[in-house]
């Protein structure tokens, strides 16, 4: 029985910019608590798919359909909203360089959600117990580590109750013996059942996380399908071939 | 000790003066800084005619001599049927002319703000308005602090202009006396005396706003 509705649901999503066709008409749904990964070449579209799906770029064609309904991108209310429900986690964290780790994941609580001083410092004190800074709440992103302020920056998303989240490459950006703690935390969400997509070039999440995979190759999904389908042994997918590169890569 | 009918007269006008230099100074220096960020905000982030606006007031102000824009609120303005008081026209003519020089530090600050800034305020469902009250605006001024702080310095020193319209603050009380006396060496270097002190105030005063808002990553405290 697979009738139920998709929680996202992307279909023919277009985006050109300067000329230079980038998606070239992307589609497929994500179920609430599924996860997928989005892999493939640099320059493939990735981080554009992602930021197409909570307009963080607006895309030029194509649908996008969020918890039933057909998201308006010509409707800023609508944008506001639906980038509410949809949770971004970016390869450089993006920490409003001028608040504390607390006022980072409050700000959104009190200037959108209006959210009285209170309840919103409780709610980041919470978050930020989950992903392990119960102690760095006063510090401001200058004096947090890399891993540190992505996980501010997973904790801040978290606080506005998303119904999926979008992760690109969340580890790119930091030194090796940092990628384990943030990695951590984002098994902890997926254990938990968090909605997710995510760009990324780990190897361990790749295979860990998904239960679907999307590679991404010139604007186009050129392959998808379970872990299991893509990087079964003695499967010849582009996406074996990938990550065999990219183990061959990080030395393994 | 008594002072000398000379010294006795010059301290109590110069120190009149220094009163109505003072009460030029802070209003001209407040409203310049609020122009400046409303300024800054319009010619960063306007569109097409309101960006052409800011940028007119701010050439405008910047490029013709403070003297002339002076004379023209004060004895031009009345030709238009608009009478301004010697203080109402030298703080009006300060405030401008302030305002479009902050515009210039702001404008700078806030464009120098990173793209992430925006996409991680955007990404979490704040208003285009929001973002830029919220997190744009507090970072930009924390950055425009030290050209928006010396401009206020500038200003001490530019409202001694106040005087050729008649408005009679430090220089202006002082140079009667000198006139009147003939002394211009012993009081234009009290004069001086005067304003090093003003100025240095002003130093003591903005290096506490800066300690205030010292965040870390924003310069050194
Ligand atoms: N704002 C933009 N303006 C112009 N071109 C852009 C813009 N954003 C992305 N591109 C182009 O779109 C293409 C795809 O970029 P994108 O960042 O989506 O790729 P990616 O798959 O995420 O790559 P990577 O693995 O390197 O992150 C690139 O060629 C890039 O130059
Ligand atoms: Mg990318």
């Amino acid at each position: 029985m697979t009738t139920r509705q998709p929680l996202l649901k992307v279909a023919a999503l277009r985006k050109t910019f300067d000329n230079n066709p980038i998606l070239k008409g992307v589609s497929f749904e994500l179920h609430k608590g599924g996860i997928i990964v989005l892999i493939g070449p640099s320059g493939g579209g990735k981080s554009t798919l992602l930021q197409c799906i909570n307009c963080l770029t607006i895309p030029d064609g194509g649908e996008i359909e969020f918890d039933r309904q057909r998201l308006d991108i010509h409707s800023r209310p609508a944008l506001y909203q639906h980038r509410q429900d949809v949770g971004m986690i970016f390869q450089e964290f993006n920490l409003f360089d001028h608040l504390s780790a607390r006022d980072n994941i409050t700000i959104a609580l009190r200037k959108i959600k209006k959210l009285p001083r209170r309840e919103a410092d409780e709610r980041a004190r919470l978050e930020l117990e989950q992903v392990g800074l119960a102690d760095k709440a006063e510090l401001y992103p200058a004096q947090l580590s890399g891993g540190q302020k992505q996980r501010v920056a997973i904790a801040r998303a978290l606080a506005m109750d998303p119904k999926v989240l979008l992760l690109d490459e969340p580890t790119s950006a930091l030194d090796p013996e940092l990628i384990g703690e943030v990695i951590n935390v984002i098994k902890e969400l997926a254990a938990k059942g968090m909605t997710m997509i995510m760009a990324t070039h780990q190897i361990s999440l790749i295979a860990t996380l998904a239960d679907h995979i999307l590679f991404m190759e010139d604007g186009r999904i050129a392959e998808q399908g379970s872990p299991a389908e893509l990087l079964g042994a003695g499967c010849a997918s582009k996406t074996q071939g990938f990550c065999d590169r990219l183990n061959q890569l990080s030395g393994e | 000790m008594e002072l000398s009918p000379f010294y006795q007269e010059l301290f109590e006008s110069l120190n009149r003066g220094l009163l109505m230099s003072v009460a030029l100074i802070i209003p001209s220096a407040l409203g310049g800084i609020l122009i400046g960020i409303f300024a800054g905000c319009l010619r960063a982030f306007g569109n097409g005619l309101v960006r052409t606006l800011g940028n007119t007031y701010a050439a405008i102000f910047r490029g013709t001599p403070l003297v002339v824009q002076l004379f023209i609120l004060y004895f031009g303005l009345p030709n238009l049927g608009l009478y301004l008081s010697p203080y109402a026209a030298a703080v009006t003519g300060f405030i401008l002319c302030s305002g479009a020089y902050q515009s210039e530090y702001i404008r700078g600050a806030l464009l120098s703000i990173k793209r992430g800034q925006y996409h991680g305020a955007q990404a979490l469902g704040f208003t285009t308005l929001q973002t830029i009250f919220w997190i744009i605006i507090p970072q930009a001024i924390r950055r425009a602090i030290h050209g928006c702080g010396n401009e206020i310095i500038y200003l001490i020193k530019y409202s001694s202009l106040a005087y050729i319209v008649t408005c009679l603050e430090l220089t202006g009380e002082g140079k009667t006396i000198a006139t009147e006396y003939f002394r211009f060496t012993e009081v234009f270097t009290i004069i001086g005396l005067y304003y090093l002190a003003l100025v240095s105030c002003a130093v003591l005063i903005l290096k506490k706003i800066e300690q205030r808002l010292y965040i870390p990553g924003f310069g050194h405290k």
